[in-house]
């Protein structure tokens, strides 16, 4: 296959960051944003012409004559050589899931390009946003098409760069350079467990490479049979620590705690880094990595364990944030986990894994329908000028087109037929349930709830009272943000009919999807009593929400604070590691180790200060010295010697 | 050869005779004397880039030697005294590293004051001994570089420094003086172990290293000393309080050269003398001071956490980030020891950019204290986009410098057969995390957020000098950090892999 197509998905964003960062000060706004919107346009034909190529040229290097697709690596260039068997290559896979992932992530970024056009039109530093977003295109597209687990890491480094970088894009604002600062460090710590598990798997393996780790696990990871540490096989050991970075970029509890803070840069990033792209970075490393984890189940286990405990908890923080971006935010964890959850109880022996097969579709309907709300909500904050939907209500009058396109967000993520949410929830719900009933039961609940904080916001920001606006009225953006909702909204419409099973499975056979009624009924039912709470408790302003409130006082606080994980790191942080560890230890080094050194030059001084006194320059006394010293030696001799 | 001389000798050549030129310089013109420094380090850059493509094409040619270029002129003959030179791929990429350092230094002291005449006398005096140090093969010739290297300094902080700067000077030339004690002890041990009974004593490294004479019992004596003496350079814990009062009072380009290049020599003699020529002794006694490299790497990173001073910041990660060039070396395998030879070109020219940066940012608000300053983003942006990209090299970011060199190390130390070390790699892989908190507190601190002093509004940002030293440092940073395989082969074919294999520590 031809490599310039490839490469170039790459190279044009790159390119875009290299130019606009350093001569976007010479350019007029126009200008950049145009070039970097045009820019990602082009990555997004060539992606998805590879994408297309890949999946429907039928070519013997994609899909073998068995009907399996295969892996291909479309160039793969030796970076950085350690060993003879370690290198770091920097290549490009092309496979189902990162076949897809180009899809996702040129649609998504050139949806947020074209609607920052609007949405950040006349912002101070517009050259630097555009900048830094065609570097987290860049950095995201790399990741997803590594060909080795080091060249993941690298891209998992610069897209967490590049989410800093945006989170901060306020940098005047303290609470933005916070929580920029925070994301970085809680994501930096998760990749340290990335790293040491990378070190683990390639010091047994004894090689980076995905193909050649996924291909053959069992005889790849032969050596670690039997080596335990700390009471755990050292496979399982390194797949955890792997997930751990995972966990971070996907903020899977407890290192979820940077997500919502990162809501304090531009929503259209918010849009493309914390809902469709960078945080489904944790997913799609597990997916890349399945084959070696069906190997280890109980590596499995702990995902789907930690998965679906981040999925409750994110789904009641959600029922109770009034900032509409933090529901989002938090809807987006709850989502994710759902992605996690199933993964974690996919089994090769199930239907070809369908839990990875819905992992996947839920993960491409979830970017959709997701970036959407974000984009909504970035047109709600732009016309009200406030991120609480306190400060919201009765909008669906004034913002026609984002009412409807918000509510088809709603209704696709609530799992409504026929939105796309409904098939990939179903599907996940489906591979839960043959797991385990406990599983399977607990996520149609989430699923639930899913519904219910969805409505709630959808209803108060949109019916509930009729606040005076004054002669601010709100209304719809510009078509350059208008353009980018409906296009979503029409994908979260039609994209559940796609045969995903077709297109992606965990070992490349095609499997038919086909609903499962049982399940499915379930989950309508379940789902539609939920919006029909939400629809009396938010329709219109009443005393309900709040009683509800009052009712359950203690575990709504404790939900509106987040279950204090927050004041929990903070105490962490601040409490101990700064003043019970680097405090004392700066302490240690100036007083203890520094004094010691210092009390050698003391001690010299104090020295040479009383023998100086020798030193008199009389003679009488150096004759006197001299006689003594003398008597002293022939008393010596006298005694000793004779 | 290069003029009918061999080309290493031009590296003593050329500061010597800018040394003449200075003396010639009348006292006060600054535009003399700045000629004399930027064509001096002008042609030392293109001397050393020069080598490099020598070097790599004899390499090329199928030159194998151990060393290239070599050559001796007798000094002192009773005692077999030699100025031997020869260069490997280490010392090409050191060479590489201290011309350019020297260059950016030269640009980043533009307006030095007072006396630019000794001052330039003084820095020209102290790189002379490090091109001196990385040129020679004879223990005796590069111990007398070393020192040469090493006694300007006290003078340069002493007189241009700033803050406590007669105390830091005294402490810093008093504690390299104490390491130097010791190396001296270790390196005449050598000598007089150099060759198996009755033969001709050498200094020479090359000679040593073939015959491999050293018995055992001298090894484990010599090997400590001579491996603390440079590590107290290197700045090794316990050994390391120098550093930060050290590098608080210097002038910038001081702090640049020193912890740039000076500190380098600690890890480049290390790894030339004490483990090349005692490897039995090193991978007996390693764990000790695995111990306490892997403390020092931690312990450091912990420090800087707390520092409000924005050069104490930087001294404290220089610790850290040396701690593991020591670290590595220790590990005693071709990747990790490949990676240390990084870690030391990435650290010296990221930290000489660090310390460039903070001189700017000095000499404008007059206070390296991060609490009195905020914002400077907004006042700065070119100096601010520098600091934010050597906080990212020094974090590291793929693409910069430091990342693949610490990943370079991580990878090779990880492949030790021993558990012992693979969990000590794991405490220092901790340090990115710790490295990510301190970088991003000074950031978002001193760059971000709203202006904290209303007089610093009407700062000016950086001068077209300014701009050039920290251009040429940034680029040489994304140099290495995106062509890494260059420089990590040149380095790497210098190890004989029979070298580990011989000791067991290959799998």
């Amino acid at each position: 296959m031809d490599i310039t197509m490839p490469l170039m998905i790459l190279a044009i964003p790159l390119g875009m960051f290299l130019l606009l960062g350093l001569f976007g000060n010479k350019m007029s706004h126009k200008l950049a944003g145009w070039l970097g919107t045009l820019g990602m346009g082009t990555a997004l034909v060539l992606a998805y012409t590879t994408a297309y190529q890949y999946f429907f040229s039928g070519s013997e290097l994609f899909i073998n004559a068995a009907g399996e697709r295969l892996q291909y690596a479309v160039f793969d260039y030796t970076w950085l050589e350690f060993t003879e068997k370690l290198i770091i290559k920097l290549g490009f896979l092309l496979d189902p899931i990162s076949a897809m992932m180009l899809v996702v992530i040129t649609t998504i970024s050139f949806m947020v390009h074209l609607y920052s056009l609007g949405y950040m039109h006349g912002e101070k530093g517009f050259q630097r946003y555009y900048a830094f977003l065609s570097l987290f295109s860049f950095s995201m597209l790399g990741l997803v098409v590594a060909t080795n687990i080091f060249q993941m890491y690298i891209f998992w480094e610069l897209v967490g760069a590049s989410s800093y970088l945006l989170i901060g894009f306020y940098y005047t604002k303290p609470s933005a350079v916070a929580a920029s600062k925070k994301a970085f460090i809680v994501t930096r710590f998760a990749d340290l467990g990335f790293l040491i598990g990378i070190l683990i798997l390639s010091f047994y393996s004894s090689t980076f490479d995905f193909v050649t780790m996924t291909s053959n696990p069992q005889s790849v990871f032969a050596s670690t049979a039997g080596t335990m540490f700390m009471g755990g096989s050292v496979l399982t050991w390194g797949l955890v620590l792997i997930f751990m970075g995972g966990m971070g970029k996907s903020a899977m509890m407890p290192l979820h705690i940077w997500l919502p803070d990162a809501m304090e840069g531009p929503t259209p990033v918010s849009a493309l880094i914390h809902a469709a792209t960078m945080v489904v970075a944790g997913v799609f490393l597990v997916a890349r990595m399945f084959p070696v984890y069906i190997v280890q189940e109980s590596a499995l286990e702990i995902v789907t364990v930690v998965g679906a405990l981040t999925a409750l908890y994110a789904a009641i923080v959600a029922c109770t944030q009034i900032d509409i971006k933090r529901v989002l935010a938090f809807s987006t964890i709850s989502q994710i986990a759902f992605m996690v959850v199933s993964l974690g109880v996919a089994r090769p022996d199930f239907h070809e894994g369908l839990g990875y097969m819905a992992s996947m579709f839920h993960l491409f309907t979830h970017a959709m329908f997701k970036a959407l709300l974000f984009l909504g909500a970035g047109a709600l904050i732009h016309a009200v000028h406030s991120n609480d939907y306190t400060a919201m209500g009765g909008l669906r009058k004034y913002m026609p087109i984002t009412h409807i396109t918000f509510l088809i967000g709603c209704l696709a993520i609530a799992g409504i037929p026929p939105f796309a949410g409904f098939f990939s929830k179903d599907e996940i719900l489906t591979a839960a349930f043959n797991n385990s009933p406990l599983w399977g039961i607990w996520m149609t609940g989430v699923a639930g709830l899913t519904a219910f904080y969805m409505f709630r916001l959808y209803y108060r920001i949109f019916w509930w009272n009729n606040p005076d606006y004054g002669h601010h009225t709100p209304h719809d953006g510009p078509w350059t943000m208008s353009l980018p909702l409906i296009i979503l909204a029409t994908i979260s419409c039609v994209a559940g009919f796609i045969p995903f099973g077709e297109f992606v499975t965990w070992n490349g056979h095609e499997y038919i999807i086909h609903l499962d009624w049982t399940v499915a009924t379930t989950s309508i039912v379940v789902a539609v009593c939920a919006i029909a709470l939400a629809t009396v408790m938010y329709r219109k302003e009443n005393a309900t929400p709040t009683r509800m409130k009052n009712a359950m006082k203690g575990l709504w606080t404790a939900a509106y604070n987040r279950f204090y994980f927050d004041e929990l790191y903070i105490f962490i942080t601040h409490k101990i590691i700064f003043n019970l560890v680097s405090r004392p230890i700066a302490w240690f080094d100036r007083h203890i180790i520094d004094g010691t050194m210092d009390s050698f030059a003391t001690m010299t001084n104090y020295a040479s200060e009383k023998i100086k006194g020798l030193q008199s320059g009389s003679v009488q006394q150096y004759v006197w010295v001299y006689l003594v010293g003398a008597l002293l030696l022939a008393g010596a001799v006298i005694v000793f010697v004779i | 050869m290069l003029f009918g001389l061999n080309i290493l000798l031009y590296f003593v050549i050329i500061p010597v005779l800018m040394l003449l030129g200075l003396f010639l310089c009348q006292k006060d013109n600054m535009k003399q004397i700045r000629t004399v420094a930027v064509v001096g380090s002008t042609l030392l850059v293109a001397l050393s880039v020069y080598l490099l493509v020598d070097y790599l094409a004899l390499r090329a040619a199928g030159e194998t030697a151990q060393m290239l270029y070599t050559d001796s002129w007798c000094w002192f003959e009773n005692l077999n005294i030699n100025l031997a030179v020869g260069v490997d791929g280490i010392s090409v990429a050191m060479i590489l590293l201290s011309a350019i350092i020297v260059f950016a230094g030269s640009f980043a002291s533009w307006k030095i004051n007072p006396l630019p005449k000794d001052f330039f006398l003084w820095l020209i005096l102290l790189s002379t001994g490090v091109f001196g140090f990385f040129i020679s093969i004879d223990l005796f010739t590069m111990f007398m570089f070393y020192e040469v290297a090493l006694i300007p300094m006290y003078l340069l902080i002493g007189l241009w420094g700033t803050g406590r700067k007669e105390y830091s000077a005294m402490k810093l030339t008093l504690m390299l003086m104490g390491g130097s004690a010791f190396l001296m002890l270790g390196l005449i041990g050598i000598y007089f172990h150099s060759v198996p009974e009755g033969q001709q004593l050498t200094w020479n490294i090359v000679e040593i290293a073939e015959k491999g004479a050293i018995p055992h019992d001298w090894q484990l004596f010599l090997f400590p000393m001579t491996f603390v003496g440079f590590g107290v350079l290197g700045a090794m814990f316990p050994f390391h309080t120098w550093s930060p009062d050290g590098h608080a009072s210097a002038p910038t380009a001081v702090s640049m050269l020193h912890a740039g290049v000076l500190m380098k020599l600690g890890g480049y003699g290390c790894f030339r003398v004490s483990m090349y020529l005692m490897p039995e002794a090193a991978n007996e006694l390693a764990w000790i001071f695995l111990i306490l490299t892997g403390i020092s790497v931690v312990y450091g990173a912990f420090s800087a956490c707390v520092q409000t001073d924005l050069k104490y910041i930087n001294a404290y990660s220089s610790v850290s980030h040396c701690g593991l060039v020591l670290f590595a070396i220790l590990m005693l395998n071709t990747t990790a020891m490949t990676g240390a030879i990084m870690q030391m070109l990435s650290h010296g020219l990221m930290t000489a950019l660090f310390f460039a940066l903070i001189g700017m940012i000095y000499g404008r608000t007059h206070t390296r204290d991060i609490r009195e300053m905020g914002g400077l983003m907004k006042i700065m942006p070119f100096l601010a986009v520098c600091y934010v990209i050597a906080g990212m090299a020094s974090l590291g970011l793929p693409g910069l410098s430091g990342f693949v060199a610490e990943m370079t190390i991580f990878v090779g130390s990880f492949q030790h057969t021993d558990m012992f070390h693979r969990v000590f790699t794991i405490v220092a892989c901790c340090s990115i995390v710790i490295t990510a908190v301190y970088i991003l507190r000074v950031v978002g601190k001193l760059l971000f957020g709203p202006v904290q002093d209303e007089h610093h509004l009407k700062l000016t940002d950086a001068t077209w000098w300014e701009r050039f030293s920290a251009i040429t440092l940034i680029v040489c940073v994304a140099a290495i950090g995106c062509f890494p395989n260059f420089f990590s082969d040149l380095i790497k074919f210098t190890f004989d892999p029979e070298f580990f294999t011989v000791l067991g520590l290959i799998k």
